[in-house]
Formats: structure tokens, C-alpha cells, sequence
């Protein structure tokens, strides 16, 4: 078999003219005109994942990761292109497909009526292990999953961490080649989201391809050793982690002086530790500049700044985000505002006053 | 890598059971699934049930005090009937919700990611119903027994009867599927208590046709809840208060041709829309 677990080749798909999309196109599919009237949601998407790694699928709302990700796990038929999922051929055979992927959707599909145990031993009737085997694996994916204590109970007591977890178990019972993860950390609190990327890195050293969806960088950079950038239904970009924040420009330390006059003295601190040009916004009295070595640069302008007596209202180091990479990649802001976006960094948007008063 | 899985790699594709066996056994599954919910929430079980029972104790006694049956008669025994099949025409309120809060909540994507028959879906769901209908049907009978209802035709007649009214129930599960995977939520499922209910109101449940002005009377008639009411109450020997009308003379006929024909429609439209989910 080839070193490639996903393979997409110039995927078209398009939804009806109509413009009735169903329930299932709801998500991802403001795409770019066509000629008859449709709405192609994939346009030319292409993708190469390799085995046994993560793989980042990175794009705001509306680019088309949830019909890439839909078409991949054969949920929908696309127009044009090939695909190929574990070495089979999507359109031609998708029975095999399904029996060798696992997909995890952005709502946790699990009955929040039966206990974690009931969900799996469900699922895995339905996978034709049958009751016995179906038990056996239960234990097996709860005690993996570190559900075990909560596999007792009802789904519906779970926290938005713990259920994720178990619709990942859900999803692995066949223990597939292939993982798809639509967004699977949407919604959850970083508490939930850490325990989500735990579960997603113990799958992968246990072998697994994984094929993840994000809205965050922060998260595709956390966890995927490569980073597929897609807008309006097209592949932008295709790199290491690494390497595509080197286009945007890695972390940027950013003051907020409390003065409009101290601004100069605060480019005059950022500059010392500058990589590239310092950049002001006046109208916020805020400097910012990209930094390579993000803690030195963080306490060597607060300390500056504080030698001199300089008032500052908020200092703060920011990695970059999915708007960052898309103002970089297409000269235009992804139309989400950055809110979520810090939401999801959590940990990233190091808030240092106290650090600075200290 | 896993105790479970050992045995047999990855799954049962190129096992050797047939996709017939498959589809039979996921239909099972998807069944015990359905099952398992009742299980676990006796109190749905307690809401279902008890929304009939009350039905019939409350027309029973509070309208039934006042009610007259044309031609003569126990009003009680003219309504049980109608209380069996206003319960199963209700029904595809149940289904339509219980397909709409799946397709929502990802489960049916799930499904359709799984190498299981996809027609068990479909067929599960279905399955479940009827049997869940066989119970409803034995709690309203033991209800409407405790009250003085009787059949007075023979346990073949009343065995006919509940086989007409578990027709009608599976006829709508079709239009329940459809309906679920058209609306948008659960919350507009749950609207659509504002259709079935002037749906089941105008038919011969409560009042016999030839009582209602004529227009209404004429609809009433025709409806086709109406059929199998007027059917059952041949059947089980309850008062029919027949107007005389073309389809009260033929409600035998009718009670089989309308769910035959509610089929025929909404199996193709509930795939359809199945399929489109793939588009």
C-alpha cells in the first residue's frame, strides 16, 4: 500500500441548484458560484495525508472542511476527482471504506440516554462484533478512554469533555486505519479540550491516521505535523506547522501604553527585541512585533518599560490565529470576529499584568 | 492490538453471512436500540401510555355523559375504538421526532459511517414502533376492559381489529420518517401536534359524520382514521353509527386500501429524502 492514508485528487462537489442543501449540507457549503446555478462547496480540494500522523484541516466556517471530511468518510457523494481512504477507492467501494474509517462529528453522536457502556456495546453490535465481543471491547475502549468509572453511568451526566471521549471510543471500535474529527473540540472548555487532545495523541502513537478539522491554528498546531489551509472549497495551503506560521509570523508581543505619549518609548522597548518592524496602532495606543523567543522578549520589554516609569495597561505575548494565516494567505479576514478565537487559545493570550507589577 | 478484536480483524466485511442476514440483524439491533430508551426512561414509557389512558377516562365519563350514538347504543363502547386508533394515528408523532432528534444529534451520520445495512435505519425504527404500538393497544384494552368496553364478535373479529389498527400505525410510520427527516428540530416535530389533532378530530373517533354538517361530515367521512375506526367498531360488534355514506358502507375495503395507498406514497418519499442525505 501506498505511504498515503488519505488521498484526495481535484474533488469537485456541489450542492443542488435548488438551493435546498437538506440538513446535511447545512454546514460548509457557502461556497463560490457555479456555472449552473449550484453552490460548490469543493472546488479542485485536494489532500494527501500521511500514515500515522495528524493532519491538520484548518479553514473558517463555510471553507468546506465538513463536506471534505463528509465526502471522505463516504457520507456524501462528490461530483468530480478521486478519492482514495485506506488504500480503497471512495466512490467505487465505500462499504470498505466504512469498515476501515472511524468518524467523529461536531455534535457528539451518542445516546444521552444509555450509559457510556450501553453506547459502545450498541455500536459495536452494530459493527457486527456481536454481544460478546461487543462487551469485551467496551471495556477495553472505556478503560482506554479513561471512561471506566463513568461507563456506569447515564451519557447525559457527562461533561462536554467526557462525552467527546466517548463518541471518539464510539468511533474507534473497529479500531479503523483511518479517524475523521470534525471540529471535535467546538464547544468544549479547555479543560474538555485538553482532555480531547490527550485522547487524539494516544490514538496516533497507537498507530492511527488522523484526519482533523479546525477553526483554531492553535489546535492544528497542538496537534497535526501537517496543516492543510482551505478556503472556498480549495486547498491555500499545505505545510508544517512550523512553516506556516513562519509566513504569518510567529508570536507577536503586543503593549498597550496607558499614555499616547509613551508610545514612542514603547516601540523604542519593542524594538530591542523586535524581529521584524515594530508596528503601532494609535487609535488603541498599542505596539506590537513579531518575537522569536516569546518569554525573554516578554520580560525584558516589561522590565523596560517599568525601569523607565512607563504607565502600561496591558502586555500580553499572541500567537498567531486562523485570521492571522488568512490575512496572510488571501489578503482577507475570515468574517469571524477574533473572540472566538482567543477563546480558544485559552492558555495563548498570556495576560501579564500581574506578571509586569511583580 | 485489542483482546475484542483479535479474533477478527477489522470487521465482517467478506464474512460469511449474506447482506440479508446483516440487514436482519442491524434491524435487530437498531430495535434493542429503541428498546433500550424505554428502559431506561420508565417515565416516557408512563407519558406515552398515560396520555391515551387519560383520553379515555376523560371523553369516556366528561363527554361521554353527553353524548348520544346515533341509531342507538353505549356511547363507551363506541369510543373505544376510536381511542385505539386516534392512539396509533398519533403514532407518527413518535417516530417523526425520534428520526428528527437522531439526524440532528449526528447519529444517523454515524450510522451511515458504519458498515452496518443502512436500510436498518430505517427498518429499526419501524420495527420498534409496531412493537411499541403492540403495547399501547394491550394497556388501552385492559383500560377500556376495566371500564365495561367488551368485544361482542369473537376473538377472530377483535383479532382483525387490532391487525387493522397496527396497519394504519405502520402506514404512518412512513409518513413519521419523512416528516423526520424534513423538519429542521425536534421542536417543530413536536408541532406538529397542531395538524394531527385536527386531523384525528375530524373522523369518526368522537362523533359519528352524519351528526357534523354536511361538508364536515363528508370529510369527516373519508378521513382516513375514520375507515379504520368504523372498521374495528364492525369488528369488535361496537355501536357504528354508520350515516350510510359510500365510505362508512365500505370501511372494511377502506380500511385496508387507505394505508396500503399512505405506503405506497411515503416509503418512496421517506427513501428518497433518506437518499438525498447523501447528496
Amino acid at each position: 500500500m501506498n505511504e498515503h492514508a488519505v488521498l484526495a485528487e481535484a474533488i469537485q462537489k456541489r450542492y443542488g441548484e435548488k438551493g435546498k442543501k437538506g440538513r446535511s449540507g447545512r454546514k460548509g457549503s457557502r461556497g463560490e458560484s457555479g456555472e449552473r446555478g449550484g453552490t460548490y462547496a469543493l472546488d479542485g480540494f485536494d489532500l494527501a495525508v500521511r500514515r500515522g500522523t495528524v493532519h491538520g484541516l484548518l479553514g473558517p466556517n463555510g471553507a468546506g472542511k465538513t463536506t471534505a471530511v463528509r465526502v471522505l468518510a463516504t457520507l456524501l457523494r462528490f461530483d468530480g476527482g478521486r478519492a482514495e481512504v485506506a488504500g480503497v477507492d471512495v466512490a467505487r467501494d465505500p462499504r470498505r471504506v466504512r469498515s476501515r474509517v472511524g468518524l467523529a462529528g461536531q455534535y457528539a453522536a451518542v445516546d444521552e440516554i444509555f450509559t457510556g457502556r450501553q453506547n459502545l456495546e450498541m455500536f459495536g453490535r452494530l459493527f457486527h462484533l456481536g454481544s460478546r465481543r461487543a462487551a469485551l471491547r467496551a471495556g477495553e475502549l472505556l478503560e482506554q478512554f479513561d471512561l471506566v468509572e463513568a461507563g456506569g453511568k447515564g451519557v447525559g451526566e457527562y461533561s462536554g469533555g467526557m462525552r467527546r471521549r466517548l463518541d471518539l471510543a464510539a468511533s474507534m471500535i473497529l479500531a479503523p486505519q483511518v479517524l475523521f474529527l470534525d471540529e471535535p473540540t467546538t464547544g468544549l472548555d479547555p479543560r474538555g479540550r485538553g482532555e480531547v487532545w490527550d485522547a487524539v495523541r494516544a490514538l496516533v502513537a497507537g498507530g492511527t491516521t488522523v484526519l482533523l478539522t479546525t477553526q483554531y491554528l492553535d489546535e492544528a498546531d497542538k496537534l497535526a505535523s501537517r496543516i492543510t489551509v482551505i478556503d472556498q472549497g480549495r486547498a491555500i495551503a499545505d505545510d508544517s506547522p512550523a512553516e506556516l506560521k513562519n509566513t504569518v509570523g510567529g508570536d507577536r508581543i503586543e503593549v498597550v501604553v496607558a499614555e499616547h505619549a509613551d508610545i514612542p518609548a514603547a516601540v523604542e522597548a519593542v524594538a530591542r527585541v523586535a524581529d521584524a518592524a515594530v508596528e503601532t496602532d494609535d487609535a488603541a495606543r498599542r505596539v506590537h512585533a513579531v518575537v522569536s523567543d516569546r518569554v525573554a522578549a516578554l520580560t525584558e520589554v516589561a522590565r523596560t518599560l517599568q525601569d523607565r516609569g512607563t504607565a502600561v495597561e496591558d502586555i500580553g505575548l499572541r500567537r498567531p490565529s486562523l485570521d492571522d494565516v488568512f490575512l496572510r494567505l488571501t489578503g482577507r479576514r475570515t468574517g469571524a470576529d477574533a473572540g472566538p478565537e482567543a477563546d480558544a487559545d485559552g492558555d495563548v493570550a498570556t495576560g501579564v499584568k500581574e506578571g509586569v507589577a511583580a | 492490538m485489542s483482546v475484542a478484536l483479535d479474533l477478527e480483524t477489522g470487521s465482517d466485511y467478506g464474512s460469511s453471512h449474506g447482506r440479508a442476514y446483516w440487514a436482519v440483524a442491524d434491524c435487530w439491533n437498531a430495535v434493542r436500540r429503541g428498546l433500550t430508551h424505554y428502559q431506561r426512561q420508565p417515565v416516557y414509557i408512563v407519558w406515552q401510555l398515560g396520555f391515551p389512558i387519560v383520553s379515555v377516562l376523560l371523553y369516556g365519563y366528561v363527554f361521554g355523559s353527553a353524548m348520544k350514538v346515533p341509531g342507538g347504543g353505549d356511547y363507551r363502547e363506541f369510543l373505544m375504538p376510536g381511542m385505539f386508533a386516534m392512539t396509533m394515528a398519533f403514532g407518527f408523532m413518535n417516530t417523526a421526532v425520534a428520526v428528527v432528534t437522531d439526524s440532528t444529534r449526528g447519529v444517523i451520520d454515524r450510522f451511515r459511517s458504519m458498515p452496518m445495512a443502512p436500510s436498518a435505519v430505517v427498518t429499526g425504527r419501524g420495527v420498534g414502533d409496531l412493537l411499541t404500538a403492540v403495547a399501547e393497544l394491550l394497556i388501552l384494552a385492559a383500560t377500556a376492559f376495566a371500564i365495561g368496553w367488551r368485544w361482542d364478535s369473537g376473538f377472530p373479529g377483535a383479532l382483525g381489529a387490532f391487525g387493522l389498527l397496527l396497519l394504519l400505525r405502520f402506514s404512518l410510520i412512513w409518513v413519521g420518517v419523512w416528516l423526520g427527516l424534513l423538519v429542521p428540530g425536534p421542536e417543530a416535530a413536536g408541532n406538529l401536534f397542531a395538524v394531527a389533532f385536527p386531523l384525528t378530530m375530524i373522523s369518526s373517533v368522537f362523533v359519528a359524520p352524519s351528526l357534523m354538517p354536511d361538508w364536515l361530515g363528508t370529510v369527516a367521512a373519508w378521513n382516513p382514521v375514520s375507515s379504520t375506526v368504523t372498521a374495528t367498531r364492525e369488528l369488535f360488534g361496537n355501536p357504528v353509527a354508520s350515516g350510510g355514506t359510500w365510505p362508512e358502507e365500505h370501511a372494511l375495503l377502506l380500511s385496508v386500501a387507505w394505508p396500503v395507498a399512505l405506503t405506497a406514497v411515503f416509503v418512496p418519499l421517506a427513501v428518497r429524502r433518506f437518499q438525498r442525505l447523501s447528496r
